[in-house]
């Protein structure tokens, strides 16, 4: 994969900002051991990600689920220290909660605890050997990273044909995940659940993600330039129909993962939500359940 | 005994954008998001926290829309009352500095 050049990501935040954030604190987020015999680099979107544990099956368990995204002699952009838990820890209907607090970014649900230092690009999660929350730990703290680049996860599939990438965009049962199975072989499926994109220059990049929705298999790690976004809705026949950019706004906004409680970051992701409908034309994508709806895509 | 006036200003925990004669506005608090038609953003744009509402009325919507003053009255309290709910407009019997 080319990816843009490194050292781009500036996620200073702002001093003072952090007076919206009026949720719980961590107490749980102790001492930490200094075990981290085993390291695997996990590059998502041009963004190297090492995660270091004691684990050894967990190693096997990441490889596993992280496969053609594991990367080996780069430098990581972050560095997190996987500190391995017995599954029932914390309460499992604790949903998910981002905010920032002293200079840290933390993230809680009720099967993880993770945070990480803006100045130190340095983290700890504390998990049971799972990849299901390692997976959100990660998800998360890319939508934290993108946001102050004009990038976001979109709750979207997406592919790549002929050098161009598509996504399609929806909410549930939309069709997110029946259209990507449909793909004929010439399509690259870069994700069937969450899209990663990026802005590089003056346009916007799609990148493949391992995150996977019901199809159950990581997108391929490929990467190229967005050339429409669909808004997908099941019909009788196939058609496209142009939106108008605040509605196309509004959409995409309903769609776009974001998870922190920081109205700083939502801001940048609504103007950069706003910057992309500016460069990427959005279409509603009205389609009927089978392979002929590719005869219109790419 | 007077009329109270009543003076509007942007809230500062939105982010908006205008696109042609309308206007999308996210609430940067709860995410809400709300479209404005032409009338909603000529409001919007006037709510600078000096000008008073019955002043927009008269001045961006009776003179810019063609609709009478009365409805144009109802309509746009309405207007302010929902966007006040969602702290989208800051809404007070006194000019708000900016």
């Amino acid at each position: 994969m080319n990816c843009p050049k490194r050292g781009n990501f500036n996620v200073t935040k702002r001093s003072g900002s952090d007076r919206f954030f009026c949720y719980k604190m961590a107490p749980h987020m102790g001492a930490l051991s200094n075990c981290a015999d085993h390291e695997v680099m996990i590059e998502i979107g041009c963004i190297p990600i090492a995660l270091q544990t004691c684990d050894s099956d967990f190693v096997s368990l990441l490889r596993s689920r992280y496969g053609d995204y594991i990367q080996t002699g780069k430098t990581a952009d972050f560095t997190f220290r996987v500190e391995l838990i017995p599954p029932g820890t914390f309460n499992p209907e604790d949903d998910a909660e981002v905010w920032f607090e002293k200079g840290e970014w933390r993230l809680e649900r009720g099967d993880f605890r993770a945070t990480w230092s803006q100045d130190t690009r340095q983290g700890v999660i504390r998990q049971s050997a799972n990849p299901y929350s390692i997976d959100s730990v990660l998800r998360i703290t890319h939508t934290l990273l993108l946001a102050r680049t004009g990038g976001f996860l979109l709750h979207a599939s997406s592919a790549e044909r002929n050098g161009k990438a598509y996504l399609f965009s929806g909410l549930s049962e939309a069709g997110k995940t029946t259209i990507a199975s449909l793909a004929p072989a010439d399509v690259a499926l870069l994700t069937d659940e969450a899209s990663y994109v990026r802005r590089v220059a003056d346009h916007y990049m799609a990148y493949g993600t391992p995150f996977a929705g019901e199809l159950g298999r990581p997108g391929k790690n490929v990467s190229a330039p967005i050339a429409a976004v669909y808004l997908l809705e099941k019909a009788q026949q196939n058609r496209i129909a142009n939106m108008e950019p605040a509605e196309a706004i509004r959409r995409l906004m309903r769609n776009i993962l974001f998870f922190a409680h920081d109205p700083e970051l939502v801001r940048l992701v609504f103007e950069s939500a706003c910057a992309f409908v500016a460069a990427v034309p959005v279409y509603q994508l009205s389609f009927f359940p089978d392979e002929r709806v590719w005869d219109l895509i790419g | 005994m007077p009329t109270t006036e009543t003076y509007l200003a942007k809230s500062t925990d939105i982010a908006a954008r205008k696109l042609g004669d309308e206007t999308i506005i996210m609430s940067t608090l709860d995410s809400t998001i709300f479209m404005l038609n032409p009338t909603g953003t000529a409001i919007w744009e006037a709510a600078d926290g000096n000008a008073t509402l019955s002043r927009i009325i008269e001045e961006k919507l009776c003179a810019e829309f063609d609709v009478p003053l009365e409805q144009a009255s109802a309509d746009a309290r309405h207007f302010v009352d929902e966007l006040a709910e969602h702290g989208i407009l800051v809404v007070s019997d006194h000019p708000i500095p900016q």
